[in-house]
């Protein structure tokens, strides 16, 4: 099977869908003759042209708000924010015209509208730079929440949000583009909604999405290695919907968690994975439910302490050991 | 930049009632805007009673006063012709020819309304009528506008987005972006701005500096004009002609018509601490368009008093009607809670997601 980067993934997705559906087209800023901030929309403007490759003003409401009228007309844009982070300048756009107006419209506009974009620290590009909205997304009622880690679940997801007749946010990874994966070279899908097990195991489950599932990985390896300990990752890709079978079908075998993601604590996703956990899985449980977040501050700018905001290997290890 | 009139000094309405755009309408047709205006004014008229025997909830923004531009501008509308606004929507909804009933049990939060009873006041959508809303949030509506206008070019269609806004928008931030996006990008877009001289309960003076609000266009090249609201003549003459800029160039303009609001800004303002009721007397009695529009009619010789009476009175039960059908439709069941949230699973036939979407 090739192996492929992540941002080659997406970019596969993104020319698949567009060669399938001439409603959709691309549209963000520095996406066509720049190639894209971290080229996942390469070569894309030579293929398709300037009418469905919109190199777009930095006016983020302006841009996020034409997409989703267009949408409603029955387009289907593709909307890349450089960062997640600059959605908050277009949060009107996205959290009350695209969550709201098919509700408000009684089911009579649709918007089918992909958001996608980098969500994530990491990169000591300071707070401004460094949200992770994923849990303020999937928290609204109207829209759909992605975030592939692998470059296979990349392409799969992104092609199965750009079919979908709802909004979707994607969220990406800068420190996840240049990482590479098996990809066939034929064509599939993901259904949203459906988490994967990235390693089985018998001891503990961790539960992450994102960038927090290497993490996850590479802290099962150790507790492999060096303490004997089977863990399971379970990674969720798709926020909401929830796979919530995956998740409490993992608890109720190994009957330990530990939840990891790489937002804040506070009102984090993983807040209402505990709560489905201890309502679904309780009497499963061996021990309480343990979360791994950020460290809880806006995201620090010195390289050498974010490292230490985000969640990393040996904290999931030191955890997962003190509840077994 | 083409500025036609850079005033808003009273304009000569013989001008415009012998303009070609006005001089072809037949009878039936001038007597039908005549009965759409008076339709709007009784619909409005009807829910305040209704907002006042406490039927209606939350907001209720009336658009009384103001209703020669939404029968004005929907009389020009092509069958490719869009149109969305903010939240002082009852009168384009109508003029649209939404049905007063559906409207009427909207307000009420009946199953029966336009959206269910899931929107509210200033959540009409009528898309088979190119209505897209009804829309909340000040100037949130103006970035959607432009993307329908690009929906139109994108896919070739010879038609334009009529997108309005109420002064007070023309202050926000995606107001401006819009404007730039749509002169930068040739969108087929008329932005309005139906001034009224309030943003809420601050006047003009207090809210905007600069005059009019409408030269804002030329920072981004875009064409702008203005418009008095009170004449219907005037206002599809000023329409007619930015839509036509719009349907064959692609280019954008920006509209300013001054109009004005009889009442307060929703319903649960009097409308009368920030502005002295010989101000709403004034308009009334010198630029009531409904009464202009029948004096038009009466000196064209097409209508007398006992023809308006007749309309009068069947606009008048038209809403009352309205309330009775909203009044004895039911409410939406528990389950339309979290029916149209998302397509999918209004759909299950075709849902390919797994998983859960509702939490609790």
């Amino acid at each position: 099977m090739p192996v492929i980067y992540y941002r080659d993934a997406l970019n596969a997705a993104l020319d698949e869908e567009m060669i399938r559906d001439d409603r959709v087209f691309i549209m963000g800023e520095e996406v066509a003759e720049y190639n894209g901030a971290y080229k996942v929309t390469k070569g894309l403007l030579d293929k398709f042209g300037s009418q469905r490759m919109l190199d777009t003003p930095i006016s983020e409401s302006a841009f996020s708000g034409l997409g989703i009228g267009a949408s409603m007309m029955g387009l289907r844009p593709v909307i890349e924010f450089m960062f997640w982070s600059f959605t908050y300048v277009a949060f009107d756009q996205i959290f009350n015209n695209a969550a709201n107006i098919r509700y408000m419209s009684g089911g009579l506009v649709n918007v089918p509208i992909v958001i996608r974009g980098p969500a994530n620290g990491g990169t000591g590009v300071g707070a401004t730079h460094s949200h992770t909205p994923e849990n303020y997304a999937a928290s609204t009622p109207g829209i759909k929440v992605v975030c592939p880690v692998t470059p296979y679940d990349a392409k799969g997801l992104l092609k199965t949000a750009i079919r979908d007749n709802d909004p979707v946010c994607v969220m990406e990874n800068t420190l996840l583009y240049g990482m590479t994966g098996e990809v066939p070279d034929e064509e599939y899908l993901i259904p949203l909604g459906k988490a994967d097990i990235k390693k089985e195991g018998l001891d503990i489950t961790f539960i992450a999405h994102g960038r927090a599932v290497l993490t996850c990985l590479k802290a099962a390896e150790i507790l492999e290695a060096e303490y004997e300990i089977d863990a399971e990752v379970v990674d969720l890709r798709s926020l909401r919907p929830l796979d919530e079978e995956t998740i409490c079908d993992s608890v109720k075998k190994t009957n330990r968690v530990v939840l990891v993601e790489e937002n804040k604590p506070y009102c984090g996703t993983d807040a209402q994975i505990a709560y489905i956990i201890q309502d679904k899985a309780f009497d499963y449980l061996d021990a309480p439910i343990k979360r791994i977040s950020a460290v809880d501050a806006p995201q620090i700018y010195s390289p050498v302490l974010e490292k230490e905001q985000i969640p990393y290997p040996q904290r999931v290890v030191q955890t997962a050991l003190s509840i077994l | 930049m083409e500025k036609t009139t850079a005033s808003l000094e009273e304009s000569d309405v013989s001008i415009y009632a012998s303009d070609e755009i006005n001089t072809r309408l037949t009878t039936d047709e001038k007597i039908d805007f005549y009965r759409q205006m008076l339709r709007i004014r009784h619909f409005e008229d009807r829910s305040l009673h209704s907002y006042q025997q406490g039927k209606i909830a939350g907001f209720l923004h009336l658009y009384s006063g103001q209703e020669a531009i939404a029968v004005g501008t929907v009389s020009l509308m092509g069958k490719e012709d869009q149109l969305i606004t903010a939240y002082r929507d009852h009168g384009f909804a109508l003029a649209l020819d939404m049905g007063m009933n559906e409207c009427m049990a909207e307000l009420y939060g009946k199953i029966t309304g336009c959206s269910k009873g899931k929107g509210g006041s200033m959540h009409f959508f009528a898309p088979d009528k190119n209505f897209w809303g009804g829309h909340g949030i000040v100037a949130g509506q103006v970035p959607l506008g432009a993307g329908i206008a690009f929906a139109l070019k994108y896919q070739k269609i010879k038609g334009c987005c009529l997108c309005f806004l109420g002064d007070g928008a023309t202050n926000q931030g995606s107001f401006y972006e819009t404007l730039n996006l749509a002169s930068l990008w040739d969108l087929p877009v008329v932005f309005v701005i139906e001034n009224n001289g309030y943003s809420m309960g601050t006047k003009i003076e207090r809210h905007s500096i600069g005059r009019p609000l409408a030269r804002r266009a030329e920072t981004v090249d875009m064409d702008w004009d203005m418009c008095n609201g009170h004449h219907l003549y005037e206002v599809r003459t000023k329409i007619a002609a930015v839509m036509k800029r719009a349907q064959t160039e692609n280019r954008p303009t920006l509209l300013e018509i001054s109009t004005y609001r009889y009442r307060g800004h929703s319903v649960s303002d009097t409308g009368l601490s920030y502005r002295k009721k010989s101000e709403i007397e004034e308009y009334r009695e010198t630029k009531d368009p409904i009464t202009l529009f029948y004096n038009q009619l009466e000196k064209e010789g097409l209508i007398d008093e006992k023809a308006a009476k007749n309309i009068d009175k069947i606009t008048h039960k038209e809403a009352e009607d309205a309330a009775k059908f909203a009044d004895y439709s039911p409410y939406p069941t528990t389950e339309e809670l979290t029916r149209d949230v998302y397509w999918e699973e209004d759909h299950p036939e075709s849902n390919t997601s797994k998983g859960t979407i509702f939490f609790e």
